[in-house]
């Protein structure tokens, strides 16, 4: 196989690894509290804030990843607990209106005690350099250890949802809210943990991205786009549609982008090609994504209780 | 009597393992207040969605005023004259009970592309949504909004949208559902004064509002037409009896 | 709230032009870049108030209609693609509604497919796509922006003037408040409207609601591009972060603050939105902070925005208007009818 093409499909997967974590915590609140969260965004950028925060205080990227988790849990609790709570029974479009003022003050309170420049995140040497796959093929270390910490992730987000009995709770909650409840479940508090559950997995992304493009404000503005993407082409409130989008999400936004200006260069001048590629490429998903809807507005995989 | 203006052929349609319409032929005659009736869960719900058009049959065909419709989109089942009420109360709720008429009067005029002239000061729209509001006894509640009136009136209501849209056949789902004796003396006056004018399909639970309406009568029980016929055959049929007795038993 | 229409309008009218001429220029750069948003949110609120559809892409218009005056400017000045070079401002007005039109049709006809989140997410979904489809275009200047050397020429009208400048867009803003009082009561508004209030209704008497859901989003698109055609004119600096999904996010903002399905409701909401802006970000760096929570505020505590508040307020609710609002706000303004019952009963 040709090695570069190798290299990028990896990319690729590591992109989508980390847009499924994003969107997996974002169909989960949709799917069971059907709450919109454009401020899902933000956890990612406290997860890669206090990741980074910790790692220069600790001098740690393992401690400081692992104090970081509960950290971002709490904010995401504390954000459920303050506002989102009080959105539940309102509609779609004050959610949107209300997450949207909650970006900016999250946005604020992280330029408040960061400043505005963004944090890197120094990486121990062991994970600083890179792997010979096999013979000529070279990939970060790092970014192995992202496509396995998501590949963890999501089997175990795979077990709590359909093998315990919380998932039980939260499979039964999205196909009938009033169900849970009159099973005598407290829905509020289950509607808190899946919410911190949501943001901290949105966290995680944050600090497995944080050593490559380091902490910045705003940096969840940009992902929390292409996460809606996936969870439309996937079908919202749908886990397996997630993952499955993100993969391809992932793969071909990088593949576009590393490739697309090649294959126009067969098809055009090569100026052209070097014009049209990477504005072509950029918009490459939500082609994707449009297509997908023409054929099938639900999604590719809509959940099928709702 | 005289033609039949819809007949229903060999219609099915099953959700998973349920029959919710098992191979039903109905017909109803041009003219005719024609009841259908059957105990809960006969199917006469699924039976009237897929009559508008709002589920498709897995098999057979509807064919009204001698076209099949069957494949048509719900919107146009409107337009080609059948008109229906929703046995759970659906009006516009925001607008005023005068505005609720116009839409449907606008709507059986044509498209509504004219983004310039008032539609409020229409004269055209305003006269006949009075006129259609005074037939359901509403005319002095005109300017009041949809969701200030009460359930009855609501449902009055729903009869004159439906018949604002000038149809051919009236579908109506359970005009009388959840009405007090006094609301539903009201509407069955109102539909009284109907018959022998429209053509009307009604499916209601109400015994006495169908006897005293209905010219014939079909019974659906498990998805099946069982029986269909004038009042005092329906009455005195044994199978009727027996589906009706069983549901109590 | 017709007076109070009347009088807000008659501020605008008065008030900056005053202020440039006693020589507050600033106040009058303000004031033009909020007459121009105001049109935008008219526009989107043509669908949103009137339409239910709660597009969340409106800002890709405004770039669309800013970089139709930009580009052919930056070819007229620097050569190349001479069928678009041009300074002439009716090509330019050409280009932005006729690129508007076309991007509203096609991104209409697939997102209106589709319902609730699903709508939200994907017309903010083409929003962003057209955002860094300009990231992308180095010609233009790409994440720098692109400066607008010449403003558009119109003959008898020099855009140059600040003055001439505000009153083409204090001009347009009133055409675009006649133009949607027009369709909102027409024929066309009603089934809009009806289509929001209840689409299963609209079927059952005959009426496809998608068709004249994708005419509104058009015309909204085309007026949007429009304010996008004066704002370029306007900053003559555009880049594409005057596109982003939070500017859109803000564009909708000014409609709910104001009040949608009120006429002048964004109007409101696009004057108090920019002030406060403006205002906070005197006193300090972080004022989004305040900010945001204000915006917070107003979705949990202020219904129907300051135009309901104006014409309904809280402590003179009759029983009839607050029906006038949706289903979950009758449920809420009982609760808050019911709230001094309850207090009574403590007593």
């Amino acid at each position: 196989m040709d090695s570069i093409l190798f290299i990028q499909l990896l990319n690729g997967l590591q992109l989508g690894i980390l847009l499924f974590l994003l969107s997996a915590g974002l169909t989960l609140t949709f799917g069971i509290m059907d709450f919109v969260n454009l401020a899902h965004g933000s956890f990612y950028m406290l997860g890669a804030f206090f990741c980074a925060s910790l790692t220069l205080a600790t001098g740690s990227f393992w401690l400081g990843a692992l104090l970081a988790l509960p950290l971002t849990a709490i904010a995401g609790f504390v954000v459920e607990k303050l506002v989102i709570q009080h959105l539940y029974r309102r509609d779609h479009l004050e959610h949107v209106l209300a997450t949207f003022g909650l970006i900016l003050c999250i946005d604020t309170l992280t330029h408040l005690y960061w400043g505005p420049e963004g944090i890197a995140v120094p990486l121990p040497a062991v994970l600083n350099g890179q792997i010979e796959l096999f013979e000529g093929v070279v990939f970060p270390t790092f970014r192995l250890l992202i496509i396995g910490t998501g590949c963890i992730v999501a089997l175990g987000l795979y077990l709590l949802v359909n093998h315990t009995r919380v998932g039980m709770l939260i499979r039964a909650g999205a196909s009938n809210r009033t169900m849970v409840s009159a099973l005598g479940i407290d829905i509020k508090a289950l509607f808190s943990a899946v919410f911190a559950l949501g943001a901290t997995l949105a966290g995680v992304a944050g600090m497995l991205i944080a050593p490559i493009t380091e902490a910045s404000i705003g940096m969840g503005n940009d992902i929390i786009i292409t996460t809606f993407v996936v969870i439309i082409i996937g079908g919202i409130g749908s886990m397996k549609g997630a993952f499955l989008a993100a993969l391809l999400i992932g793969m071909i936004d990088t593949i576009g982008r590393s490739f697309l200006d090649d294959f126009f260069k067969v098809l055009m001048s090569s100026e052209a090609a070097e014009t049209a590629a990477p504005a072509v490429s950029a918009m490459l998903i939500y082609i994707l994504m449009a297509i997908v809807l023409a054929v099938r507005p639900q999604g590719l995989f809509p959940p099928s209780s709702r | 009597m005289s033609e039949v203006i819809l007949s229903v052929n060999d219609l099915c349609k099953r959700f998973g393992g349920v029959t919710a319409t098992d191979h039903v032929n109905l017909a109803v005659l041009k003219g005719e207040t024609h009841a259908l009736i059957g105990p809960n869960g006969a199917g006469k719900t699924t039976l009237i969605s897929q009559l508008s058009g709002l589920l498709k049959p897995d098999q057979g065909s509807i064919v009204f005023q001698g076209k099949d419709i069957t494949d048509l989109p719900a919107h146009q089942y409107c337009e080609a004259g059948l008109a229906r009420s929703f046995q759970i109360t659906s009006v516009f709720p925001d607008f005023s009970l005068l505005d609720n008429i116009a839409l449907a009067v606008q709507a059986n005029q044509g498209h509504a592309f004219r983004f310039w002239a008032n539609a409020r000061r229409d004269p055209t729209l305003r006269r006949s949504a009075h006129e259609w509001l005074g037939m359901v006894n509403l005319d002095d509640r005109a300017d009041w909004l949809a969701s200030e009136v009460s359930h009855g009136e609501r449902r009055q209501l729903e009869i004159a949208m439906a018949l604002a849209t000038e149809p051919s056949l009236l579908l109506l789902d359970e005009p009388m559902a959840g009405m007090g004796q006094e609301e539903s003396g009201a509407m069955i006056s109102i539909l009284k004064s109907l018959r022998g004018e429209k053509t009307v399909l009604l499916v209601e639970h109400d015994m006495d509002a169908v006897f005293a309406l209905a010219d014939r009568i079909s019974v659906l029980v498990y998805g099946k037409v069982i029986a269909t016929g004038s009042p005092q055959d329906i009455r005195s049929n044994s199978e009727v009896q027996r589906a009706y007795l069983g549901e109590v038993a | 709230m017709r007076w109070f229409s009347i009088v807000l309008l008659l501020i605008l009218a008065i008030v900056p032009p005053v202020a440039f001429i006693t020589g507050h220029a600033f106040w009058m750069d303000l004031f033009t870049r909020l007459v121009v948003l105001a049109i935008a949110a008219v526009a989107l609120n043509l669908i949103l108030g009137y339409g239910g559809l709660v597009s969340f892409g409106h800002a890709a218009y405004l770039g669309l209609g800013a970089y139709a005056v930009g580009i052919p400017v930056y070819h007229a000045t620097y050569g190349g693609f001479d069928s678009i070079a041009s300074y002439n401002g009716f090509v330019h007005l050409g280009i932005a509604i006729a690129v508007s039109a076309v991007y509203a049709l096609v991104t209409g006809a697939i997102s209106l497919r589709t319902r609730g989140v699903n709508f939200i997410m994907i017309t903010m979904a083409f929003g962003q796509m057209i955002f860094y489809a300009i990231v992308s275009l180095e010609t233009y200047g790409g994440d720098d922006g692109l400066t607008i050397d010449v403003r558009s020429e119109f003959p008898g009208i020099n855009l140059d003037n600040p003055l001439a400048l505000y009153g083409l867009c204090y001009g347009s803003l009133v055409l675009v408040l006649y133009l949607v009082y027009r369709i909102s009561n027409s024929r066309f508004g009603l089934t809009l409207q009806g289509a929001r209030s209840n689409e299963e209704r609209m079927r059952a008497i005959g009426v496809d609601c998608y068709r004249y859901r994708l005419t509104a989003y058009v015309i909204s698109g085309v007026i949007c591009g429009y304010a996008g055609f004066l704002l370029g004119n306007f900053t003559t600096f555009i880049s594409p972060e005057m596109m982003d999904w939070t500017r859109s996010g803000e564009i909708m903002f000014m409609v709910i603050l104001g009040g949608a399905t009120y006429l002048c409701g964004p109007v409101i909401g696009a004057l108090v939105f920019i002030l406060l802006e403006h205002l906070l970000s005197e006193i300090t760096v972080y004022w989004h902070l305040p900010f945001g929570l204000l915006l917070i505020a107003s979705v949990l505590f202020l219904r129907g925005g300051l135009a309901g508040a104006l014409s309904n307020p809280p402590w003179f609710r009759k029983d009839r208007s607050s029906a006038l609002a949706s289903d979950t706000s009758t449920a809420a303004s009982g609760t808050a009818t019911k709230a001094p019952t309850r207090a009574d009963d403590d007593v």
